[in-house]
């Protein structure tokens, strides 16, 4: 089966961000497919290469990238709600005239026809929100 | 079918940004052809109360959007008879277009649509 996750909470205020990347391992496990995450809301947060929890925790953007990596995965987030939160990959620094960015390759930027596109392509999109 | 979206709401505005946020999904779904019907489940439906200020200091008020969803051809919004009697609401205190279902048929309308996004 085909799966796609919608992921609304930040990582380390919500369980959602670490709920879903439990899921998605075991769904992988399982022989499923993952074709894609759309992180939204809060979700956005999971993006940031800027976040550093200490060492002996999980680093959250690295587990997503790790998952892309492995399984090619694709890691898509909403621009609008990452743009209000402070998530910006370069070019979106550049115009808006930020002094800096936080967002790089395999996350995308993207609009929410993507979450769309997304749900047309798989079986089941399961949402993770609280 | 295929083309069906139902976008369910289950927290009340100011709750966050998660009305605002599901109400664009509605409006961007809306823009791309789909046939969107908003259920308000819980909290959810003090969304739909007339007469609301623009709300938390800084934040937009979020019934104007819902107000003009049918200019984008989204004109189905549904309440739960039983939810909005136990909130203490009845129907003339909510917004427009404001549909009443039984709860026994919220199954049939989840099923009946091909993509659910819960907000």
């Amino acid at each position: 089966m085909t799966y796609g996750l919608l992921v609304l909470g930040a990582p380390y205020s919500a369980q959602a961000p670490h709920s879903a990347l439990r899921f998605a391992h075991a769904l992988l496990a399982r022989g499923h497919t993952l074709l894609g995450v759309f992180f939204y809301q809060d979700g956005v947060h999971n993006a940031s290469q800027l976040m550093a929890p200490p060492q002996d925790e999980l680093n959250m953007r690295d587990a997503w990238v790790a998952l892309h990596r492995e399984h090619a995965v694709a890691l898509d987030v909403c621009i609008a709600a990452a743009l209000r939160r402070g998530v910006v990959d370069e070019s979106e620094a550049h115009r808006h005239g930020l002094a800096s960015h936080n967002i790089e390759a395999p996350f995308e930027l993207t609009g929410l026809g993507q979450l769309f596109e997304l749900r047309a392509r798989c079986d089941r999109l399961m949402t993770f929100a609280g | 079918m295929t083309d069906s979206v139902l976008i369910i709401i289950r927290h009340a505005p100011h709750d966050g940004n998660r009305l605002r946020e599901a109400l664009d999904v509605a409006l961007v779904g809306a823009a791309f052809g789909k046939s969107v019907r908003l259920l308000f489940l819980g909290q959810g439906v003090v969304a739909l109360l007339k007469g609301q200020g623009p709300g938390a200091p800084g934040q937009k008020a979020t019934l104007p959007i819902i107000d003009m969803l049918d200019m984008y051809d989204i004109e189905s919004l549904l309440v739960v008879d039983e939810e909005l009697s136990q909130l203490g609401l009845s129907q003339d205190q909510l917004a427009a277009h404001v549909e009443v279902v039984a709860k026994a048929h919220v199954p049939s309308i989840v099923r009946s649509t091909a993509s659910v996004f819960t907000f």
